[in-house]
């Protein structure tokens, strides 16, 4: 029976580390917004052949320019 | 006609849709922003939502000259050094997943940014970005060319809100405590056989080391308020509690250490696991929404003054009596000041809530707060900003004062005081019952009371429902500061309204047309002249008309203050006041109302009229609060409303020509009588009064928008709640004191147990966790019952 000292320990042990692993969360801002997340994992992440083409075209000449000429003045 | 939404905003296209690319926008913003997107490959964001857009707001400035000035810059940024910069921004036209989506992909749009990270719930992005490829300047017109122009009045401010994440820690301490504390104590409330006493002292000095972050760290704030309460000579919840907790924890180290007893710390991280879950309940707040803002919120950051004839940005903060500024179209004025130069057309929208622009000539003052229609001006100050006729508003005694949400004369702070006595009268009485009968079970029974009588259902009435109630308002529309407002808001025995903008839409405007038919011609005549013009009620006539078509218009004049001419189809046409077009009318009848009158080929054929348009419902609203509240109502306008005011909606008790001051000062005399007074409000000048009344109430269109400092906002299509929700608040009160007196019985039961000196662990146990639970219960149910009961 003597066994349950041991197991005990080892499962505060255990349970210790799952509260942890809470204050982790916390302090890392899982709970501050509870919205976002959940939207943003379901945009895709691989920008496309043609869009790569247009972000290296924007870098030399601004599309945004065209309709906002004063973006850059 | 066919109404047709805008592809980008989803607003109705009445007069003036432009079709582009086989798809409908309502306005030329519209169209460039879905040009934007569409060259730069961003057209997914049309697919998360159906019309997704914000309309953009042509008002306000749009140059940001004043965010390469570094002070100011610097204000703003979060973190920069020689490469990158950070910034978060409060944008609050975010509102779908597609606003998610285009602003995290800032990147596609121009190499600079780095990182954009959006926060729903606060309405705010974090941008980072790159200083060799984009300004800060350039960021922020671009986010306004695409439609997400960011508030930057509210960076500072919330800059210093720091988050309290303690809370989410105690909690977590204190069940993760209760969870194992509870398990250790199972086979003493089973009675497991003689072996299990070889583990007994075993277990206890695992629950005793548990308790102990339980006790110092989750549930100190308890006894450190009942210390301060106690400091203060006054008899708050705290103190029966902190009695609790002490006698629980003492007698549990006493009976473990002894080998007496398993002690009661199950209970002891029970309770204070509880009584942490109903304070996080009551923390709901609405993290987007601003309930402070003052004056600055709404004023401009920074400045063109006028240096040597060139033009310099400053801080507004650094503007000094005799500065010469220059204010361009759609600028606030931020201090009272002389106009030099220019033409001034002041809409005073912020301060009185009436939009209809002021007209002043050079030489007159202008005070602090109107908005600039029209072309650029030059002014020289007279007061300082902080001084200025607006401004000095919050100079009063209201606002130094700091705002207490803990309240003295709240229920259960009253209620607890009782309760503080009794209980310790029983104890006492107890405690001397059983030295004289038995000393030797003494100490037993008076700890045994003090366990029993902590009032944890007590204090959990309060926040549970209240808190709840709070989400249920906010539901329907109301968002309340903190929940102790529903207290007061039951409480309240007087009503005022503000008239402009309060129980009148802001901005609509009523528009009749009287006179001799008009035909379809002359309609698009009309029209076609009053689109040239910015005035709102050249506006107003434009919506009026709903034409589509545009013709030329030759010779077109706008004479400021009285009206337009202009030749359309060989037709002359005049538009504006009866003087404007040499044409008589009553001088009696001229006051009244706003007319604009309209001549062809110098014929006078009728005229516009113009009435400000009352919220629908307003009528049985004021009936339904006028039985039970006395009406008060406000304006800074004449009386030229007032036969409709008293005879239509009843409402005795009218001020008129009431200046911001005026209004707070008016609060205080009715309180002074003895009422306790609710202010329904909602431009800058309602201020004072919103924060000397007991309950201040913003009504806004917007409600993330532009709402003066308030108790609780709420949005404008709810106006004919109020009576709803006055119930509602009235109704959780009685709701509390139900759940009170539920306590009481569980107490009393208790106390029958613990005066006799024998009240057993497992009776403690079940008895203070399940008079718990079954206030929870009460409180959430009851309070989703009367919500949905309609009155």
């Amino acid at each position: 029976m003597s066994v349950i000292y041991l197991l005990i320990l080892v499962s505060l042990v255990v349970a210790v580390c799952f509260l942890g692993a809470f204050l982790w969360a916390v302090k890392d801002g899982q709970y501050d917004d509870d919205y976002s997340p959940s939207v943003r994992i379901l945009f895709d992440d691989d920008v496309k052949k043609s869009n790569k083409e247009n972000l290296i075209n924007s870098k030399n000449n601004l599309t945004i320019n065209k309709s906002n000429s004063t973006i850059d003045n | 006609m066919i109404e047709e939404k805008c592809y980008h905003c989803g607003d109705d296209c009445d007069s003036s849709k432009i079709i582009f690319d086989n798809h409908t926008f309502c306005c030329n913003g519209c169209k460039a922003v879905y040009e934007i997107l569409q060259a730069n490959n961003l057209n997914e964001y049309y697919q998360f939502e159906i019309q997704p857009g914000v309309k953009s707001n042509e008002k306000g400035n749009t140059d940001f000259n004043f965010l390469d000035n570094a002070e100011i810059a610097s204000r703003l940024l979060l973190y920069h050094d020689q490469d990158i910069s950070r910034v978060s921004f409060s944008i609050p036209q975010i509102h779908c997943s597609s606003c998610i989506w285009l602003l995290e992909n800032l990147t596609r749009l121009h190499q600079g940014v780095v990182r954009s990270v959006v926060d729903f719930s606060k309405k705010r992005t974090d941008i980072t970005f790159k200083n060799s490829e984009i300004t800060l300047r350039q960021l922020v017109k671009l986010l306004s060319s695409i439609g997400y122009q960011p508030n930057l009045n509210e960076v500072s401010e919330s800059l210093t809100k720091l988050l309290d994440k303690s809370i989410y820690y105690k909690i977590g301490v204190a069940g993760f405590c209760f969870g194992n504390i509870m398990l250790l104590a199972f086979p003493e409330y089973l009675g497991i056989d003689e072996s299990f006493n070889d583990f007994k002292s075993f277990f206890g000095y695992i629950s005793l080391v548990l308790s102990i972050p339980v006790f110092f760290y989750s549930g100190i704030d308890y006894i450190k308020n009942a210390i301060k309460g106690i400091n203060q000579r006054f008899i708050n919840i705290d103190i029966p509690i902190a009695l609790g907790m002490i006698a629980l924890f003492l007698r549990s180290i006493y009976e473990i250490l002894t080998y007496t007893g398993a002690g009661y710390l199950d209970s002891l991280s029970g309770l204070i696991f509880f009584l942490l879950l109903g304070k996080w309940f009551q923390q709901k707040t609405y993290d987007s929404l601003s309930f402070e803002r003052d004056y600055k919120s709404y004023f401009p950051i920074a400045v063109n003054k006028i240096i040597n004839e060139a033009l310099v940005s400053i801080k507004i903060e650094d503007l000094k009596i005799g500065d010469k500024i220059e204010i361009r179209n759609n600028e606030l004025i931020p201090a009272d000041a002389v106009l030099k130069k220019g033409e001034a057309y002041i809409d005073y929208s912020f301060v009185t809530g009436e939009s209809k622009p002021v007209r002043k000539k050079e030489g007159d003052i202008l005070f602090a707060g109107g908005r600039q229609v029209g072309t650029k001006i030059e002014l020289e100050l007279v007061k300082e900003v902080n001084n200025s006729y607006l401004t000095q508003l919050w100079n009063q005694d209201v606002f130094q004062k700091e705002d207490n949400s803990n309240d003295y004369n709240s229920l259960s702070n009253k209620v607890s005081k009782y309760f503080t006595i009794v209980v310790l009268i029983i104890s006492l009485f107890t405690f001397v019952f059983w030295w004289i009968k038995n000393p030797e079970i003494m100490w037993n029974a008076l700890t045994a009371v003090l366990i029993v009588a902590c009032p944890c259902a007590l204090a959990l009435s309060t926040p549970f429902t209240l808190g709840n109630m709070t989400r249920i308002m906010g539901r329907n529309g109301l968002y309340l500061k903190h929940t102790s407002i529903i207290e007061k808001l039951s409480n309240i025995s007087s009503i005022v309204f503000d008239k402009t903008g309060t129980i009148t839409h802001s901005g609509m405007m009523n528009v009749a047309y009287v006179g001799e038919k008009l035909s379809d011609l002359e309609k698009i005549a009309i029209h076609s002249l009053v689109t040239s013009s910015v005035h709102p009620l050249s506006i107003s006539i434009k919506n009026y008309l709903k034409q589509k078509e545009v013709k030329k218009v030759v010779d077109f004049g706008e004479v400021a203050g009285s009206g337009l001419e202009g030749v359309v189809d060989g037709l002359k046409l005049k538009l504006g006041s009866a003087a404007f077009l040499n044409y008589s009318v009553d001088a009696k009848d001229e006051a009244k109302k706003s007319k604009v009158f309209i001549s062809f080929n110098g014929e006078v054929k009728g005229y516009f009229e113009f009435d400000q348009l009352y919220r629908s419902g307003l009528k049985e609203t004021i009936k339904k609060l006028g039985t039970k509240y006395d009406i008060h109502l406000f304006t800074g306008d004449n009386n030229s409303q007032e036969s409709y005011l008293t005879n239509e909606l009843n409402i005795k008790s009218l001020y008129f020509n009431q200046s911001p001051i005026d209004k707070l000062s008016n609060i205080k005399k009715i309180q002074q009588k003895g009422k306790r007074v609710l202010m329904i409000g909602d431009g800058l000048n309602d201020a004072g009064a919103l924060k000397q009344s007991d309950v201040g109430i913003a009504i806004s269109d917007n409600i993330h928008q532009f709402s003066p400092a308030c108790d609780a906002i709420l949005s404008a299509t709810k106006f004919a709640e109020i009576p709803y929700f006055i119930s509602l608040a009235k109704k959780s009160i009685s709701i509390i004191k139900w759940s009170f007196i539920i306590s009481f019985l569980y107490n009393v039961i208790g106390i029958s147990y613990a005066v006799t000196g024998m009240l057993s662990p497992i009776v403690a146990a079940i008895l203070m966790p399940l008079s718990s639970i079954t206030i929870v219960v009460f409180t959430t149910f009851s309070t989703n019952y009367i919500a949905k009961q309609k009155i």
